[in-house]
């Protein structure tokens, strides 16, 4: 059995996100140095600020700002920041009830050591030397010995609002494909294409995933199939993807290998778009270096009769 | 959401369970090869075989598997073809039962598959579980859940609950007796170890692993057929708090107390508790929210602390329940399952085994 492999894989993404009229105010806020948080209809303030109360869920919408200043209610010695994190020095995670606010924010604090923090500790804001209108710009809380500052009463009502926000993300995995599709990436790497063989129904499954997915059992027989095969169905494709190198219009097609049961996709060449038909036969093309076959082209063969693939489609 | 009080229209039981051995990694297989075996294993336990069973739900993450729709190739494994009555939670296998509950509830349907898996190997967790959280306040800041747990843990040191020493104990105590279960993956003596964040030390989170789980549920008399003891869901609910951190009180859990009392479970005693509590600081929680006194045999499998894998642990924890009213071991057990962080969310089942 041939390693399994592995590789590095990074999922990242730019989350486009809309605000309400609450999350705006605040996050506006932020980017002009102002704590804003939300009054509900039993008198409590909320900080950070929602649009909807958690207890009642009546819509909620007075803007009213607290102090930078607060007290910490909990806390937790960080002595290894991770990436993303506020500070890349240790720092306490905790919860900062502000001055004036009945919630509590979650932030980090710059401190020197665990032993310099405690719940019931007084804090006030560092703020960030640029601010866009994030949760970021509040780079930290700081220890703060001196009076609670007073709020200005702003009412969260801002010249050039802020309406989204977008919040990069990533994530780093690393990807195994398990056993059987290891396998057959294997079996690319020398130019052959090996599929698996049901033991209960007896269908080749190509590219293999392990399991037959109409008897529900591991499937391990493997079975060299194609090189070449048949054209099942197809579609012609009019949209050119981003970064992609082919030129529009093209086809891509299901294509039956020769002893598989099962058809896979690739895209076929050599051949005008609008000549490509069921039943025409194809051989893979492979290029220098490449894992895969590149695509597909006439193998020169007649068309298979429809009777020959007709299960497969 | 039936306590006994307004029993459904059906008696519906878990008379099976299966689960894989957990590990730090299982690398060397696919999703759908590593949760086969499970499902091969929870149908033998009754003779059913794919085509016989009514309705199949599932529960997993995207986040883990870092793919989109990463359920969909799982369903290989149950043999979806020709159709079947089939529906996914993006959550633990535990919500994915509560589904399936449902359905036998209301459907003309005997039999329901349950399964759910997580590799946690592929990344990093810690930092795949900030996805969940707020993305507009929180998620930016990247607080990991060890992170969160710790926050909360202080919170409760501050209020007088617990202290290290006493989280140290239920870490030492979920090893040991993690000793006599062969699934396990972090069992007998472990070092208390180095803060992971502070006031959390090693032994007081869980391992990082990888695993699958499978329960199968029957209604009624097929119940009686299928398994010896069936063990009988009396009652079941989940709830769920604020998402907002700073607006919950991190030392109690009201959303298990209250699905606890809408499942029955304060009716009676129960004489084993299955608490799906990743970290040892949850534990406190959960055993004053559920008033578990020391004559409740807690996590007789280990718990979360012995093996952890995301999207199938607290599945497993009504698995575990269930296994112990099969053998006698227990006459009504409660299993509880989390998700989100600090407890954020909570399901609760109460199960029975017919008296003895
Ligand atoms: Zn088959």
């Amino acid at each position: 059995m041939p390693e399994v492999l592995s590789a590095p894989l990074v999922v990242e993404f730019p989350f486009t996100r809309s605000l309400g009229p609450v999350q705006s105010a605040f996050l506006t806020g932020l980017r002009e140095r102002v704590v804003l948080g939300v009054r509900t209809t039993d008198g409590r303030t909320l900080v950070p600020p929602v649009e909807y109360d958690p207890v009642t869920a009546a819509e909620l919408r007075e803007l009213v700002e607290v102090a930078p200043t607060g007290t910490v209610t909990t806390w937790a010695w960080n002595h290894a920041p991770r990436r993303g994190q506020p500070l890349t020095t240790p720092f306490a995670w905790v919860l900062v009830r502000l001055d004036g606010a009945d919630t509590a924010l979650l932030h980090a604090l710059d401190a020197p050591g665990p032993d310099a923090v405690r719940t019931g500790m007084r804090v006030r804001v560092r703020w960030a030397a640029e601010r866009t209108g994030a949760i970021t710009d509040i780079a930290c809380f700081e220890p703060h010995d001196g009076e609670p500052v007073r709020p200005g009463g702003h009412t969260g009502a801002f010249e050039q609002p802020l309406t989204g926000i977008v919040t990069p993300a990533r994530l780093d995995y690393t990807y195994s494909p398990g056993r059987a599709q290891s396998a057959y990436i294997d079996a690319l790497s020398a130019r052959r294409i090996v599929g698996e063989r049901c033991p209960s129904c007896r269908k080749v499954y190509v590219p293999p995933r392990g399991a037959c997915p109409t008897c529900g059992v591991a499937t391990a027989e493997q079975v060299e199939v194609g090189p070449r095969g048949t054209v099942t169905t197809f579609c012609i494709v009019n949209i050119k993807a981003k970064n992609l190198d082919i030129e529009v219009p093209y086809v891509y097609a299901h294509i039956a290998l020769d002893g598989a049961d099962l058809a896979l996709h690739a895209r076929i060449g050599g051949i005008p778009y609008d000549r490509v038909r069921m039943g025409l036969r194809v051989e893979p093309v492979w290029t220098e270096g490449a894992r895969h076959p590149d695509h597909y082209r006439p193998s020169g063969e007649p068309d298979a009769p429809y009777e020959t693939y007709k299960e497969l489609l | 959401m039936t306590g006994r009080n307004t029993p459904g229209p059906r008696d519906i039981a878990v008379v099976a369970f299966a689960q894989t051995g957990h590990r730090r990694s299982t690398e060397d297989s696919s999703e759908v090869e590593m949760l086969m075996p499970v499902l091969h294993e929870v149908l033998a336990r009754t003779g059913l075989k794919t085509a016989d069973i009514g309705f199949t739900c599932s529960g997993s993450s995207d986040y883990l598997a870092g793919r989109a729709f990463s359920f969909t190739l799982a369903l290989d494994g149950v043999g979806a073809w020709p159709p079947i009555s089939e529906s996914h939670v993006e959550m633990d296998g535990a919500w994915a039962l509560y589904e399936a509950w449902t359905k036998l509830l209301t459907e003309d349907t005997d039999t329901a598959l349950v399964y759910s898996y997580g590799k946690c190997s592929p990344g990093s967790v810690r930092d795949v579980l900030t996805r969940q959280l707020d993305p507009y306040y929180v998620a930016p800041l990247w607080p990991d859940s060890v992170a969160l747990a710790a926050l909360q843990a202080q919170a409760l040191m501050d209020a007088g609950h617990t202290d290290e020493a006493a989280l140290a104990a239920v870490g030492a105590r979920s090893r040991a007796d993690a000793a006599a279960n062969p699934y396990a993956q972090l069992k007998g003596r472990v070092p208390q170890g180095d803060y992971v964040v502070r006031p959390l030390r090693t032994g007081d989170c869980p391992p990082v692993g990888d695993g699958a789980a499978a329960v199968l549920l029957a209604a009624g008399d097929r119940a009686r057929d299928l398994c010896e003891r069936p063990a009988w869901i009396r009652g079941i609910d989940h709830r769920v708090e604020a998402h907002s951190l700073g607006v919950r009180d991190l030392t109690d859990s009201p959303s298990t107390r209250l699905a606890a009392e809408r499942a029955g479970a304060f009716e009676r005693p129960v004489d084993t508790a299955e608490l799906h509590a990743p970290f040892s600081s949850q534990e406190v929680v959960l055993r004053r929210a559920l008033r578990l006194d020391d004559s409740v045999r807690v996590n007789p499998s280990g718990g979360a602390l012995a093996a952890n894998p995301v999207m199938a642990a607290g599945l497993v924890r009504i698995g575990e329940a269930a296994a112990r009213v099969h053998r006698g071991d227990s006459d009504r057990a409660l299993a509880h399952a989390t998700s989100g962080p600090c407890l954020q969310q909570n399901l609760v089942a109460v199960l029975e085994g017919d008296p003895r």
